[in-house]
């Protein structure tokens, strides 16, 4: 697309658009992107950042991740930190997939030990963890206990034998937001999720069994202390969120914040994808507790995936898991808005910062890193395509300028439906299984739709993020099987 | 049916636009239209259950989103792949009133022929509108 005149050069992955580029906007959006990242930006993204800096209490500026793309309301890939005790919080900055996310985890094997269990292993993950259109999943608790699960997230499971206590320690948040409050949740939220816990959808979701190569790890040191310390070492990363309960959830509040935003509170938005409410507001704080209780369900939902991991694995291995090595590695949400406290211009401010597509990436000795990670920055695991590879990276000390936020995936470059003309489930799973990564899908039309080439280039989201400082790479992870949700 | 998805709009999610020379055959082709996104083709899902949809809003489009919405609300929290038939539509005293028959049955991976989940409707770009034909809708969904 034909970028706007307007568009500024900060640095070469900085570019920002000034509050003169749309009225209402109340700071600059600022896009990090290289020049190359930048030229294939889709037309919806600048005018959704700019959108974004438009709503009330914004501070910094609007900012768009490296991998942004064009979404509803946000960008995917956008960032906004609002002013808690002035700003607002809008459901449209955080995704119907609330905590939608990333969870990693080692083991002790090779790739050269995996291999000929490979289809064994992928065929009983596929079996064992359901993926696809609606469906339900192993945990078969009642509405009232799934009421408790969403207050106390993952701590629910390794209360309940789904896990280790140390993955509490290696999940942002400990597994669990300590605002939920499940009165603010309505039955339809509880109605659609309570039989959804160990499920991982559809879509862009996927459980992988990945290799980290030696000429891929970029910082030895740093990549051992995470636990990735061996050639070839084989590790499983997977993608999901809150279900059809985080769905919900949102749509709840993007109706109820419609009805208030203007009636009650004289806000007006052009796209009603943004609607929101004052932080501070009742119908604010009640979405805050609701999003909470979504956080935690989708922490719990990757909590029992990571149980039934070790289970797999332990069965094809005729080994525990504790002997396996399958250590939590980290876990960390793309989908949210979190009360942090931020510097800005000198001032320390207590903000809610929006993060839609865009994870958190804390720099060393940040607050809310486990302390066995805290030298290293916060984890930050980045999904890539299912052909290309994934990468593990860590938050840095100048992230301050994206609030410390970085990308969360490689971002779409091609609709849905141009993927599906142009490739073919079938011939796509086999070219895949001929390159060594045997795929497992519940929909081959689905499966087409997430072919690598409907992606930008990892890699270059990846170089990009590291040049504005926003992020650094440790590891990228080659896939070698794939459950395709 | 009356709809066309939209190849470039929202290119992470999906796009439809849904036409209807009254406004019961606008809803009936956009429930379609989602439910295809699911489960293609839709004619795989037989007339086995029944809900039964009354639903009121103050805005039309504000109605054709709930109505979609409780598709993907049964799709979820009772595993049923819905289709309507039976749509009635009436204002009255400033409030739109919908009355329809929601018909389907279980989801069943072994004979439909499923696709991708849709997680939501969203109001990106959401639009009800009057046409010389009739109306047409314009609606983008979570994928």
């Amino acid at each position: 697309m034909t970028l706007p005149g307007e568009l500024k050069k900060i640095s070469e992955t900085v570019w920002e658009l000034p509050t003169s580029y749309k009225d209402g906007m109340r700071v600059p959006a600022r896009i990090f992107m290289t020049r190359s990242l930048l030229s294939e930006i889709d037309e919806g993204v600048l005018d959704q950042i700019s959108n974004v800096a438009i709503l009330p209490g914004i501070v910094g500026s609007a900012c768009c991740m490296p991998d942004g793309h064009w979404g509803y309301g946000f960008p995917i890939g956008g960032v906004a930190a609002m002013d808690a005790e002035k700003g607002v919080i809008s459901p449209g900055g955080i995704g119907f997939d609330i905590n939608c996310g990333m969870r990693l985890v080692r083991t002790d094997l090779t790739e050269e030990e995996v291999r000929p269990r490979l289809h064994e292993l992928v065929d009983r993950l596929f079996k064992r963890v359901p993926s696809g259109v609606g469906g339900s999943g192993f945990v078969k608790i009642s509405r009232d206990e799934f009421r408790t699960l969403v207050e106390e997230g993952s701590r629910w499971c390794i209360r309940n034998g789904y896990g280790w206590q140390e993955d509490l320690e290696r999940t942002e948040e400990k597994g669990c937001m300590a605002g939920a409050r499940a009165s603010s949740i309505s039955d339809r939220a509880v109605e659609r999720g309570f039989r959804q816990i160990g499920t991982l959808g559809s879509g862009n979701h996927y459980l992988e069994i990945q290799v980290a190569r030696p000429e891929f790890i970029f910082d030895k040191k740093t990549a051992a202390a995470l636990g990735i310390d061996r050639p070839n070492q084989v590790v499983v990363m997977f993608h999901c969120g809150s279900r059809g309960f985080g769905h919900q959830v949102a749509t709840d509040y993007l109706q109820s914040f419609l009805k208030v935003m203007e009636k009650k509170y004289g806000i007006k938005m052009a796209d009603r994808e943004l609607a929101c409410a004052p932080f501070s507001s009742p119908e604010g704080q009640n979405y805050f507790a609701a999003m909470q209780c979504a956080v935690n369900m989708a922490f719990a939902n990757r909590q029992v995936i990571l149980h039934r991991i070790r289970e797999v694995f332990s069965e094809v291995f005729g080994k525990d898991p504790v002997e396996l090595g399958m250590h939590q590695v980290y876990d960390i949400s793309h989908n949210t808005a979190k009360l942090e406290t931020h510097e800005l211009k000198g001032r320390s401010l207590k903000l809610l910062v929006h993060r839609k597509g865009a994870t958190r990436a804390f720099g060393p000795n940040m607050p809310d890193i486990p302390a066995e990670y805290a030298g290293l920055g916060q984890p930050v695991i980045i999904g890539g395509s299912m052909e290309t590879g994934s990468y593990l990276l860590t938050g840095l000390a100048t992230g301050g300028q994206t609030f410390y936020s970085t990308a969360h995936g490689s971002g779409r470059a091609m609709s849905r439906r141009k993927a599906k003309k142009m490739f073919r489930g079938r011939e796509l799973r086999d070219d895949m299984e001929r390159r060594g990564i045997y795929v497992r899908s519940s929909s081959f039309s689905g499966l087409a739709e997430e072919a690598g080439a409907a992606y930008k280039d990892v890699d270059h989201v990846i170089e990009a993020a590291e040049q504005a400082g926003i992020s650094r790479k440790v590891v990228r992870f080659l896939p070698i099987g794939n459950i395709k949700g | 049916m009356p709809y066309t998805y939209l190849d470039d709009i929202a290119i992470a999610d999906a796009a439809f636009e849904a036409r209807g020379r009254d406004l019961p055959s606008l809803f009936a082709a956009a429930a379609e239209a989602t439910m295809k996104l699911m489960v293609d083709p839709p004619g795989l899902i037989e007339n086995g259950v029944e809900r039964r949809l009354s639903l009121a809003d103050e805005e039309l489009d504000m109605l054709l989103f709930q109505f979609l919405q409780e598709l993907i609300y049964y799709k979820d929290a009772e595993d049923l792949l819905l289709l309507a038939s039976d749509v009635e539509i009436s204002e009255k005293n400033g409030q739109y009133h919908l009355e329809a028959s929601a018909w389907g049955e279980r989801r069943d991976p072994e004979r439909h022929k499923l696709n991708v989940d849709v997680k939501a409707v969203t109001l990106h770009r959401f639009k009800v509108e009057k046409i010389d034909e009739g109306w047409r809708a314009t609606v983008v969904l979570d994928i």
